[in-house]
This record gives structure tokens, sequence and C-alpha cells, in this order.
């Protein structure tokens, strides 16, 4: 089987980010750039299902500018074989990314697709689902536990009431949730040997997918500020306060 | 004029909170008409509670086996061929929405608007980005229907018994698949109040040190009669079940008082509590980036001053 992980590259975590005092975006010139976390989970776990013998090959794709290419190196380090680059110097939206897919999937006819339940700069939360809407085929989001047998996949979810299982038959479509594993570090010889490792680059305008974004931003704005908090002395005190407020 | 089309969302034959939160979402638009759909096995106790929110006009059933367990791939073309007759179709976003309504909308083919804050209009919303750290204001095309999911923390529960909207059954007459399965759901079981619609909420991090630890922590909150969360490193230490995450990547809640202790306060922990009401942190760290957002800031040992507030409580 062939498993597509979704590679996306995102401000990083640690960066605070800045909203430009135009209201036109965020400040990204300078700042560093990182896979998404919980794209390096879905990597981490095909290459785990690989490692089990699943999986025979792990593919990364990415849909971004020209420098991508530099970000999926780090993802054949990490052990993928090999990338797929769409190329475009759009921003694309959630609804056009999973319709780049799905043209993808129906070349590579991978047997899963795993992806992040959430990329951290948009926080949309949508890619994966829509795949599996226009696949037409099973999503098991939010994993935290993967377990495929006899051409089913078997998926414990991190839902807001515990944990769901579901079964669903391959192909599906599944995404990532923190718990699901810890990501390997990428070693120095892994860097190296991924040079050789091979990437397809696509230009998207030749995929004919409508990337004609339907959301239009027209605004950024900083959130509003809490104002500056006071320190208490003690916990006598702290009860006083809160009572005083009727908080308590 | 819009027709707005609210998703219930339900467990065990009850109706969520979040249902009402997005009827409220739902009413911040001039609307004509705002329906609900239930989609269930049993949908009579479940539609009977979503009559009674107000505002709302209609409540729309339907009844199929299907419908047992919130699979998306099994309710999502249901929601799609009822959004034919409306111009938006909101869901709240929780785990339920946020797994169904972008399987929804790319049926639809339609882009979705994920954790909507705020509505300027009928097709531009506020929403969040970058873990909080910038809102965004989005335009959606007029003449594609809008599919949504609605930040709970930022929208209050429409009020109920204030309304008994008529109920009627639908048939959708749509085929469903049959690739996926609900096998089953654990649930933590808890009579605390409910995390996402507590008024008041204590969270502990990694600073308490030991899941056994965490008995100070649930007998504090059970003193004032809270519900309980936690930081991402607590969940991951094993303290606490997963499900009392609070932050970027579990929960976002909004409630009065929210009472932090021993979290340091990472951007992702901060996502989560951004609009409480009032922001309690206890940390003997007086650096903890958490007392920057906090209103009532306590530098100290939490297990020196858990009892002494238990006691100067009384």
């Amino acid at each position: 089987m062939k498993i597509l992980v979704g590679y996306k590259r995102v401000v990083d975590y640690n960066v605070r980010i800045q909203v430009k005092p135009d209201g036109t975006g965020v400040v990204t010139d300078g700042v560093k750039l990182s896979a998404n976390p919980f794209d390096d989970i879905a990597l981490e776990e095909a290459l785990r299902l690989r490692e089990k013998g699943v999986a025979e090959e792990v593919v990364v794709v990415g849909i971004g500018p020209a420098d991508l290419t530099a970000h999926l190196r780090n993802g054949l380090a990490m052990g993928a074989n090999r990338a797929i680059h769409v190329v475009t110097s759009d921003i694309v939206q959630p609804l056009t990314a999973a319709r780049v897919l799905l043209k993808l999937i129906e070349k590579e006819l991978p047997g899963l697709v795993i992806m992040g339940k959430q990329a951290i700069d948009d926080d949309a939360n949508q890619t994966g689902q829509m795949l599996a809407a226009l696949w037409d085929r099973p999503q098991a989001t939010f994993a935290s536990k993967i377990e495929i047998a006899d051409g089913k996949v078997t998926v414990t979810r991190e839902v807001d009431a515990g944990l769901e299982v579901l079964q669903a038959d391959l192909p599906a479509v599944i995404t990532t949730d923190l718990r699901l594993n810890e990501p390997r570090f990428i070693k120095l010889p892994d860097i190296m040997k991924a040079k050789s490792k091979p990437i397809d680059t696509i230009e998207l305008a030749s995929l004919s997918v409508d990337a004609h974004d339907q959301l239009k931003t027209t605004h950024y704005t900083a959130p509003g500020k809490r104002s500056k908090g006071v320190m208490v002395k003690d916990a006598s005190e702290l009860v006083s306060v809160l009572k005083q407020k009727g908080l308590l | 004029m819009s027709k707005i089309l609210v998703i219930a969302e339900h467990l065990n034959g009850k109706l969520n909170p979040s249902t009402a939160r997005a009827v409220s979402a739902a009413t911040a638009i001039k609307a004509e008409t705002i329906d609900v759909l239930v989609l269930s096995d049993k949908v009579d106790a479940i539609a009977k509670e979503a009559a009674k929110i107000q505002g709302i006009s209609r409540v729309f059933t339907v009844e199929r086996a299907e419908n047992a367990h919130p699979l998306a791939s099994m309710l999502a073309p249901q929601i799609a061929k009822a959004a034919a007759n409306y111009s938006h179709v909101f869901v709240p976003s929780t785990t339920f929405g946020k797994d169904v309504a972008p399987r929804a909308a790319a049926l639809l083919g339609v882009a979705q608007i994920s954790d909507v804050m705020s509505a300027e209009g009928s097709h531009t919303f506020k929403r969040p980005i970058y873990a909080g750290n910038a809102i965004i204001t989005v335009e959606a095309d007029p003449s594609q229907t809008v599919v949504a999911t609605i930040r709970t923390a930022s929208w209050p529960t429409a009020a109920d018994n204030a309304n008994s909207a008529p109920i009627e059954a639908l048939d959708l007459d749509v085929a469903l698949p049959t690739h996926t399965r609900f096998v089953e759901l654990k649930q933590g079981k808890s009579d605390r109040p409910d995390l996402q619609s507590a008024s008041r909420v204590v969270s502990g991090g990694r600073g308490v040190g030991s899941k056994e630890n965490f008995e100070i922590i649930y007998k504090f909150a059970d003193k004032i009669g809270a519900a309980v969360g936690a930081s991402r490193a607590a969940v991951d230490a094993g303290y606490v079940p997963n499900e009392l995450q609070v932050g970027q990547t579990g929960k976002i809640i909004a409630p009065e008082l929210y009472i932090a202790i021993g979290i340091s306060g990472a951007i992702q922990h901060l996502t989560g509590i951004k609009d409480a009401g009032t922001i309690v942190a206890i940390n003997k760290d007086a650096e903890a980036p958490i007392f920057e957002v906090a209103d009532i800031g306590l530098v100290g040992d939490l297990f020196k001053l858990i009892p002494e507030l238990e006691q100067a409580i009384g």
C-alpha cells in the first residue's frame, strides 16, 4: 500500500505572530518556518506503518511556492520515499487544497491518506474532511490510534465526549491529533540521503483545478488585549477579591 | 433575506448546549428563518428540546438507523441535501461540527468558514487564525451557500423554554455509504459541570506533578462548583484524560471565572481561555507567561495555597 501524507509549511509554532499595522496580513518576512506540527505526526505515523510492513511507500505532498522544495526535503530526511511539490505562489485555501490532492490521488492511487487535523496558521481544520468528501471515501478525524488489518482501518478519535472508535474500509482519509505519536528527529546522515530522493514538481495551473479563492480576507486585526491584571499577596486576599467581584 | 439551517449536536438523546450557541450566531444575522435540523435514530426527545430554543422557526427531523452515531460520512450527505433550501448552514465548532461541516461544504462545492466569532453582516464574519493571535474578517460569496462552524465560546446560549417551534419530519431520500462503521464511545464518567458550558473552570497543568496530585484540583473544583480542565502538558503526562484539554487543539472555553493552577501559559493554552471573564493564575514562577493575561495573579506553591483557599472560602 502507498500512503500519501499532506505536509504543509507554516510559521513555527513558537513564533509570536504580529499583525501588520495596516491590517493587510501578518508579518511573515524573516520569520522561522517549520512543518505544521500535526503533519509531522501524520508523516511519523505513515513511516511507522511502513516499518510494520503495512505500507510499502510513503509520499509527502506539499502545495506552495518554489522554495517549498527545501521543506519537502525535511520530510524525505525524516523517511518519506519521495515527494510531490505542487507549485503555486498563491495562498491555497482548504477546498482548493482538497481538489489538488484529489487530482494527485487519481494518479497515485494511495491506500491511505494521512494529514494533520489542522494547520496552525489558518486553524481551518477542513482539508482532510473535504478531500474525503470529494473522493467519496471514509474519514477519521482527530486520530489518536490507528490499526490496519484486512483492508480495514480501526481509528480511535479524540472527540469532546471522550474517545470514539470507528472502523472504515480502505482507502480512507485520516487526520491526526497530537497524541497519535511522538515524531522522530531527523539525523544528519538522513539529510544527506534525502538529497538523492526524488521530488516531482507539478504546476498547480497544469492540474485544471479551480483555484479560485471563495473566501476573501478583507482585514487582519490583533486580538483585543486584556487589561493589566493585579497581583494578590495570599489566598485570603484572592478569595476576598473574587467574592467582591461576585465570582465566588 | 437569509435562511439559516442550524445542525443540532446531541448525545445519548440529549441536545448539546452548543446548538443553542449556534442559534445565537444565526440570530445575529437578520434572517427570515432559522430552522434546526436533528439527525438521529431517535429524534423525539432531541427535537422537543430544540423546539424550545428562542428565535427558531421550525425543527426538522430525519430519523434513520444510520444516524445513531455522529459519523460524518453518514450525516454530511443529508446536511448537503437539506441545505438546498437555505442560504446558510451553521454547525457548532465542536469536534462534531469540525468533523461534519467541511464534508458537507465540499459536497456543496463551497468553502467553509471555521470558528465564527462574530457576524459583521450576512456574508461577512470574523474568525481567529494563528492560535487566536490574529483575527481576520472574511467575506463569503453571496451567490453560494455559507457553511460555517460557530465558535461556541464567542456566543451566548440562546434562551430556551421561550419557544415551541413546530417539529416536522423531513424525507431527504439520500443514499448513504456503508464504508464507515461506529464501534464504540469511551466516555469519562463525571458528575462535574460540563467543561464547555461551565461558568467556573479550574485547570491544572504540569505543576500539579502527578495523576494522584490532581485530586487536589478535583477537590477544589468541587468545592466551588467548577468544571475541571487541564493544559496539554498535564494530559500528555497522563494526569487527566484528553477531553479535559483546554487550548488551541483542545477545548476553547469562556467561563466567567477561570483558575489556572500550575499552568505556565503557552500560547496554545491561552488561545483556549482568551474569552474567559476573569482569569486567575496560581503559579510558583512569578515570570510565567500566564501572569501576562491573568486578571488576578498569586505567586506561590499550589499545594500550600489550595488548602488555604479552601479555608478562606469557608
